[in-house]
């Protein structure tokens, strides 16, 4: 009964040890919450162009073919950062852009400042759209199937390191189920 | 006895302050009754970006999104579980405060129970331990006999 007692201490260090080492050798950010939507349909959208006599974004233009949708905003300085890979990501998928809370002159002013990698971009001035989605903050990138299903939710700057785990090995998987 | 009258001067201080409200005064109803219901939802949903705050409490935008949007729900007449509802089904019951009682979260529930029958348990096992001393143990053979042959030995000795 006393040697129990005595290792005590040693299986609650071992308890807390565990749950501090999951996150550190993961890299996972345990404030990173798992969106509700994995594998429900988009939701239903009608969002106004960006730029005039553009198309706008809706729930129909994300079906038909895998597509990422990306939720950003002039003011965001995560969304600066993710720039440069979104623009490479771009070059062989579909994005689409959806500018968040955002005064839409000043979005046109950051997309020709910094380049645009979008095909369709809708915006959600109000933050209503975004709230239908799940959205807790900007930037967020999801990958849509082709069924138009939301298959994935990254919550953050899309990174190099996220771009070659997680998105490119994602899209390759929905794109082998698709032939 | 300087670092008490600091340490008072601070609690003072801090429940002196009036409290701060994240609610704008233009999102109040006119409505006491439904105002009373407002805040009392908003107190059981957590703001998602501080994670660790009501929405009641948070001055993040979001969270200001979030109360005009369950105001509105409120105005066309939802029920609090609607709400709830619409919410879970958005950002998954990590936005309730409250997790639902449900198999997943049983032991969540529990615990709290669990953790006072644990400390029952010991306290009444030390305190067991501290009202009857151990009986004495008869001695065993060997060290009857290791015992006697010292004896022995001292009495040669003399």
């Amino acid at each position: 009964m006393t040697r129990v007692v005595f290792l005590l201490p040693l299986v609650l260090f071992a308890v807390v040890a565990g749950y501090f080492a999951v996150p550190l050798l993961t890299g996972r950010d345990p404030g990173e919450l798992p969106s509700a939507l994995i594998d429900r349909p988009v939701p239903d959208m009608a969002l106004p162009p960006l730029f005039e006599g553009a198309p706008g974004l809706g729930s129909d233009d994300l079906r038909g073919g895998v597509t990422l949708v990306n939720f950003f905003a002039s003011w965001c300085v995560p969304c600066r950062a993710e720039h440069p890979v979104l623009t490479r990501l771009a070059q062989s998928e579909t994005l689409h852009g959806i500018s968040y809370k955002d005064d839409p002159a000043r979005t046109r002013e950051w997309l020709a400042e910094l380049g645009d990698p979008f095909e369709r971009i809708g915006t959600d001035t109000s933050g209503r759209a975004a709230i239908e989605w799940g959205v807790y903050g900007v930037p967020e990138t999801y990958i849509i199937d082709r069924d138009g299903r939301i298959r994935y939710r990254h919550a953050g700057p899309v990174t190099r390191t996220v771009l070659e785990d997680e998105i490119l090995p994602l899209l390759r998987h929905l794109r082998e189920a698709e032939s | 006895m300087r670092v008490l009258a600091i340490v008072g001067l601070l609690l003072l201080i801090s429940h002196a302050a009036p409290p701060v409200h994240a609610v704008q005064p233009d999102e109040i109803f006119a409505d006491a009754v439904l105002e009373q219901r407002a805040r009392e939802l908003f107190r059981g949903v957590r703001c998602l970006v501080c994670q660790n705050q009501s929405i009641d409490d948070s001055d993040a935008a979001l969270a200001q999104d979030l109360r005009l949007l369950i105001r509105e729900r409120l105005v066309a007449g939802e029920s609090d579980e609607q709400i709830h509802r619409f919410l879970v089904a958005r950002y998954g019951e990590f936005v309730l405060l409250d997790p639902p009682f449900r198999p997943g979260t049983w032991l969540l529930w529990a615990s709290p129970v669990l953790a006072l029958l644990a400390g029952v348990a010991i306290a009444w096992a030390a305190l067991r331990r501290r009202r009857s001393p151990a009986e004495p143990v008869a001695l065993s053979d060997d060290e009857r006999a290791r015992l006697a042959a010292l004896a022995a030995g001292d009495e040669e000795r003399q």
